[in-house]
């Protein structure tokens, strides 16, 4: 059992108190306005658009339909997380050589999900890449540039150069 | 206006017992959405995420059976072993918004929302699954149509908690066909669950009635006529009844018309498919 209105969340292996907040919260609010963590983005809060993406016990999630109070003990993994130095992980490089960026928001969330997929699947084909995107929206690239990313991180991890 | 996260069985139906009104809540992709918006407020939450026995499937084959808890996460149905077991529901699985909201939605959430519109509902339906519900005093298990009674509206007491279903094998084949305007993160606005067992075909239709509608007259028709006898011609004619059993309306998502065309296009497809399996 626990209280609603101060309670602990661990978020990328770090214990954070959140206080005097309401119990309808969203995850993603709960991250971005109470613990500084706004890299994960909010656009359509209704677990369409995929910006909001990060991992709850390994689960890829949208964050924006997670009541955050509800999250008490389990592990929260935000695209901050994805590497504790702040350098960039093979799948943002990727984003960056292959121009899968334009306006970049809906970015922390493709990349979430694309290290989601590869590191449950190392070798996706062409229609796993799609099913496993297909929650996250991009209305800048048209999604070739990113499929291009993806395709690269596959090659550079087997140790295929690219 | 607390959240309680009861961890296990006991717990959870104590804590209902003594706050009748709070939310349960599994995954939370259906009800935050109302809350983002500002639709609900709210008070007190359930959240069953960490009830052991809510997580846990198993598939019986003595029993000729498979149980899934209510929490058990749609992601878990679309492969492997319940996939191979339940084709039907794998497809319907995999059909419900997106990876990231099949990682978080459960059966407990479609069956407590009970929408006409839930995925998984018209396949809880054709496959006479069974739905099981205990209080801090009792446990109750429900036939689907027992279940869903109106358009989000079940027959579940304010001191019970979805627990899980029971759904019985098929020996025949079995599958679901949804429409919606797009492939992928769309809600249905009609979709068939079509199975087959000892030679005797089972139709659930949702999105286009107050609940989903089992068709007994198109399931009693086309039995008589004898799956050996299905051809283009008769799947037509089971179209037929099976749109003529539909009560669709016209809402936002679609009109009753087309929905009343796309259940007996559904249906027809499904009946060819399951015969030529």
């Amino acid at each position: 059992m626990s209280e609603s209105e101060h309670y602990t969340l661990t978020v990328n292996g770090v214990e954070r108190k959140v206080s005097d907040a309401w119990i309808g919260e969203s995850l993603l609010y709960v991250l971005r306005e109470r613990l500084g963590l706004p890299g994960s983005k909010g656009a359509c809060e209704q677990g369409e658009c995929g910006s909001c993406t990060v991992f709850v016990d390994n689960a890829a999630v949208c964050s924006c339909l997670v009541m955050a109070a509800t999250a008490v003990g389990t592990q929260i993994a935000t695209v901050e997380g994805l590497n504790e130095d702040g350098s960039l992980t093979d799948v943002q490089e990727a984003f960056v050589t292959e121009g899968a960026v334009q306006c970049g928001f809906c970015t922390p969330g493709l990349v979430m999900a694309v290290h989601h997929l590869l590191d449950h699947n190392d070798s996706p084909n062409e229609q796993e890449i799609k099913e496993a995107l297909s929650g996250n929206i991009c209305r800048c690239t048209g999604y070739g540039r990113i499929f291009a990313a993806v395709d690269t991180v596959i090659s550079v991890r087997k140790g295929i150069s690219s | 206006m607390p959240v309680f996260i009861p961890s296990s069985l006991a717990e959870a139906t104590q804590l209902l017992s003594t706050n009748l009104d709070a939310h349960l809540l599994t995954g939370g992709t259906d009800m935050m959405v109302e809350v983002n918006f500002n639709h609900r407020h709210p008070e007190t939450v359930i959240a069953l995420r960490k009830v052991p026995e809510f997580q846990q499937w198993n598939i019986d084959s003595n029993a000729r059976v498979v149980h899934i808890g209510s929490s058990v996460p749609y992601a878990t149905m679309e492969h492997g072993e319940l996939a191979k077991a339940l084709p039907a529901l794998a497809e319907a699985a995999r059909t419900v918004g997106s990876p990231q909201i099949r990682a978080a939605g459960s059966l407990g959430g479609n069956l407590g929302t009970c929408s006409p519109a839930g995925d998984s509902l018209p396949v809880l339906s054709a496959l006479d699954a069974i739905v099981h519900l205990q209080s801090e005093k009792a446990t109750r298990s429900l036939s689907f149509a027992e279940f869903m009674v109106g358009p989000k509206r079940n027959s579940r007491q304010p001191d019970e908690i979805i627990t899980g279903v029971t759904i019985p094998l098929t020996n025949g084949w079995q599958g679901y066909a949804k429409v919606g305007v797009r492939n992928a993160m769309v809600i249905s606005v009609a979709s068939v669950c079509l199975a087959i067992h000892d030679g005797k075909v089972r139709v659930a239709l949702g999105s286009v009635g107050p609940t989903i509608i089992r068709c007994s007259e198109s399931e009693a028709w086309i039995n008589s006529v004898g799956l050996e006898n299905v051809d283009h011609a008769i799947a037509q004619e089971f179209g037929a009844k099976v749109r003529a059993e539909s009560r669709p309306i016209d809402d936002h998502r679609s009109t009753a018309e087309y929905r009343r065309h796309a259940v007996g296009v559904l249906a027809a497809r499904l009946l060819l498919r399951g015969v030529q399996k």
